[in-house]
């Protein structure tokens, strides 16, 4: 049953710091970087008002902002932080450890461009720089769906099965500071009741013993997380993980849609978002907010009777590859479109994924093309979208050649 | 290294936590010289119990629990360091070159 | 008024001796390493051992204790990286708390029990470190100092005495091995003002045990500097451990001490109080330096008598500020 919600005029970051409120995590360490700074500002509110029983930790870093996660989260809490760019890049070494310790973490992304030179605007470097850092990631299109996505996050993350952190991405500025109208629960206690009162820490099997997977001193036998494994035992903790990851696409759909059922709002399959995609010779693959603007643009076309589809990926890792070959299959022109630096490779890594995908189709699209767009905050207005799709019809109909990869919106 | 049969990655706890305690792997053979106690020169004073980095020295209690009775080297983890022996204030601990 | 004077406890070895063993044997530490027998004594210190968390920082103790699947530790335990064990444990102390608050936790709170070593305290960690005294979480961090990057090889660190040969700072022609002074690391972390610091020695075990039990029972953050003496990085033969490190604290190269943070008070312990009573019990640098392979360059193939003496003057100008600071002058 769809539960009361009001509508609040929210940022995206406002957003997650609204379900943050509504989830309650035990534990919250961060430390500010623009554009991720109205996260915690606005949860730091509500940890002074006494709105929450959180424990907000006010690191000196980033770096110590994930440490700390790892601390609390082992100890059987749960934990969740913020960052974006340079910060995202000083927790790297950690998300690693994170993933490894199977910490459901969550960490909200208001993604913008990596220093040099320093730019505080979106592209999608940061989070890219840590595809395979062994977390789940999830790209959102606006603030409604950061506020949504940061509730089904945590559901994900502690699935028993699952135990592995998550990333919500949110374009930073033009999700993070953009407002809107914000759907948030009228009752906390509906998002409680969604993803639990407190964390389910999981059970191990431990010397014959049923063990907290956690700090716990009053486990039968005490937990040593973190240890050194050499080459005879490293390998078979991976093949766990990716075990683990496997599991993902199946959970993300199923708290999409049981989130379908307490608020009356679904993202596609959880994994894609499809947008007319099923009757179209061209479909634009892209991820965040620049979808919105894409389906502006394509409405249009489609009015025109141009069969143009847009296809969200909102779930980026794992890669939703299955639904890709299902959605792609037999299409005259795919264009990926991604927001991230590609130095020194064939395209940037959306598209690279993609292709990867539809090569093992018997019935490939036709032409895959690689769209650079966005880098530094660059815009991506209608007008640019207009001339690409321009672009993609001609090279439909033969009138221009197909290429590998092109930069949208650079003066050339 | 493990030291011990190589298991599977799904006959492991996950997360990498560890699944025995470390008095399964005996150190004792890392020794070139064991301590040899001369129980009457030993008064008990504890010095090598509380030196020992090995947790290798083992105190026998009276019977009411109050007062060491006799304390012993435990073979299966002393590495032979040798800071018992030079600790002792009674010179009661010999070091012996180990013969194996 | 924090610090040992406060600690309504007179510890004996036999009561030490009948407590029992949260570090577990078959570790794989070298042998006559002394971090065994710091961690050994900080463990049958705390007031409640069974409701204690342990986080350590990367390095020797760490990679020694938890070779896979084996395990030393009979507590829970946690290592996350080498620069952020205070950071992780900034978190598993804020994690209890809020565990607390909402009633899934029980009872007292956790000990937080942090060992980290040289590298990961005075160098790589140190920031993480400070941040979180500054934020005044209630945990013990137990600095075990060896002088040098051990579990790497024997590279120098800012806590590397002066003149030491490590591998980065050979004894070369040139340069003498490390040419600075060791970092004043208790100092840094007594200008937090909030935190108890102590400086122990396992050698003098009764007064070591006592401060991890002034730490436990001080309501914020405890800094705890013990010398740990390395046999493969210092180059003495393992049997000489506790003699070294008793002569550590007997030459004032690392007195014993302790700063009060509601009194501000800094206040000199056992033999280096005695010391400071009786100035001629001070001993010479020399005995200290000439049983360790890391200063044989000041001896051999010929005595550098003006490098030992320059040791020398510097440790007693460190002694004298420290006297200062605990009102003796």
């Amino acid at each position: 049953m769809v539960a009361e919600q009001v509508e609040m005029l929210l940022n995206g970051d406002f957003a997650v710091a609204w379900a943050w409120k509504h989830v309650e995590p035990d534990v919250v360490a961060a430390f500010p970087i623009t554009p991720q700074t109205l996260i915690v500002e606005k949860f730091s509110e509500f940890v002074a008002n006494g709105e929450v029983r959180t424990q907000f930790v006010s690191v000196e870093s980033e770096h110590s902002a994930i440490s700390a996660m790892v601390g609390a989260a082992a100890a059987g809490a749960r934990a969740a932080t913020a960052t974006a760019a340079n910060g995202l890049q000083l927790m790297h070494e950690i998300l690693y450890i994170v993933s490894s310790m199977r910490l459901p973490v969550m960490l909200g992304v208001a993604n913008r461009a990596v220093s040099g030179p320093i730019n505080i605007h979106c592209d999608h470097t940061d989070a890219m720089g840590q595809r395979d850092a062994g977390w789940i990631m999830i790209f959102t299109e606006d603030a409604q769906e950061a506020y949504d996505t940061t509730i089904q996050a945590f559901k994900i993350a502690e699935n028993p099965e699952i135990l592995l952190p998550i990333m919500v991405n949110l374009d930073g500025f033009l999700i993070s500071h953009t407002a809107m109208n914000v759907k948030v629960f009228k009752d906390p206690k509906v998002v409680k009741d969604f993803v639990g009162e407190t964390r389910p820490v999981p059970k191990i099997k431990l010397m014959g013993e049923e063990v907290e997977l956690s700090l716990n001193p009053r486990n039968p036998i005490p937990v040593t997380f973190g240890p050194f494994a050499y080459y005879d035992y490293y390998f078979e903790f991976k093949r766990q993980q990716i075990e683990a990851m496997k599991k993902v696409p199946d959970v993300v759909e199923r708290v999409n849609d049981e989130y379908y059922e307490i608020s009356g709002r679904k993202y596609g399959n959880g994994r894609v978002v499809p947008w007319n995609v099923d009757d179209a010779d061209i479909v634009a693959v892209v991820m965040g907010s620049a979808a919105g603007t894409m389906r502006y643009v394509a409405r249009k076309y489609r009015e025109r009777g141009v069969k143009i589809g847009i296809l969200r990926v909102r779930m980026f890792r794992p890669f939703p590859w299955r639904d890709l070959q299902e959605l792609l299959r037999g299409k005259e022109v795919v264009a990926v479109f991604d927001r991230t630096q590609d130095q020194g490779v064939m395209g940037g890594p959306l598209f690279l994924e993609t292709l990867a995908a539809l090569y093992y189709l018997d019935d490939r699209p036709r032409n895959v093309v690689n769209y650079v767009f966005g880098l530094g905050g660059r815009d991506f207005p209608p007008e640019l979208v207009e001339k690409v799709f321009d672009e993609l019809i001609r090279i439909k109909d033969g009138k221009e050649k197909p290429f590998v990869k092109k930069y949208v919106g650079v003066r050339e | 290294m493990s030291g011990a049969e190589l298991r599977k990655w799904n006959e492991v706890p996950i997360a990498g936590v560890p699944w025995k305690f470390s008095t399964e792997y005996k150190t004792g053979d890392w020794r070139s010289e064991r301590p040899v106690i001369d129980h009457g020169k030993c008064t008990k004073c504890l010095f090598c119990y509380i030196y020992c980095p090995e947790m290798a020295i083992k105190v026998h209690w009276t019977s009411d629990g109050s007062k060491p009775e006799k304390v012993e080297v435990d073979y299966n983890f002393c590495k032979g360091c040798g800071i018992c022996a030079n600790v002792c204030p009674m010179k009661a601990i010999n070091m012996e070159l180990e013969r194996r | 008024m924090v610090g040992v004077n406060e600690v309504k406890w007179t510890p004996t070895l036999i009561e030490l001796a009948r407590k029992p063993d949260y570090f577990l044997p078959g570790h794989r530490m070298c042998a006559g390493c002394a971090a065994p027998v710091i961690v050994k004594l900080t463990l049958k210190a705390l007031p409640d051992p069974d409701n204690v968390v342990v986080v350590n920082a990367t390095g020797c103790l760490e990679v020694a204790s938890t070779i896979y699947p084996y395990t030393s530790w009979k507590r829970p335990w946690i290592h996350n990286a080498f620069e952020n064990a205070a950071a992780t444990a900034s978190g598993v102390e804020a994690a209890f708390k809020a565990l607390k608050a909402k009633g899934v936790w029980k009872g007292d709170l956790p000990t937080v029990v942090v060992f980290g070593g040289d590298g990961g305290t005075y160098d790589i960690g140190l920031q993480s470190l400070s941040g979180a005294l500054e934020r005044g979480h209630k945990l013990i961090y137990v600095l075990y100092d060896n002088e040098a990057y051990m579990n790497t090889g024997i590279q120098r660190c800012s806590s590397t005495p002066q003149y030491a040969a490590t591998t980065t700072t050979p004894a070369g022609r040139v340069i003498p091995g490390k040419p600075e002074w060791k970092k004043p690391i208790g100092f840094i972390v007594a200008a937090h003002h909030n935190v108890y610091v102590a400086t122990v020695n396992p050698y003098f075990w009764a007064d070591f045990v006592k401060k991890i039990r002034a730490a436990a029972e001080y309501e914020g953050p405890a800094f705890i500097h013990a010398i740990s003496v390395c046999p493969r990085g210092w180059r003495h033969e393992s049997k000489l451990t506790m003699t070294i490190s008793r002569l550590a604290t007997e030459t004032c190269l690392h007195p014993l001490w302790e700063f009060d943070p509601e009194t501000r008070e800094y206040r000199i312990t056992d033999r280096s109080l005695y010391i400071a009573k009786h100035p001629d019990k001070k001993v010479p640098v020399e005995e200290y330096l000439k049983l360790q392979g890391r200063f044989r360059h000041l001896f051999k193939p010929v005595r550098r008598d003006h490098l030992i003496k320059e040791i020398q003057e510097k440790v007693d100008k460190e002694w004298e500020y420290l006297l200062r600071l605990a009102g003796f002058k």
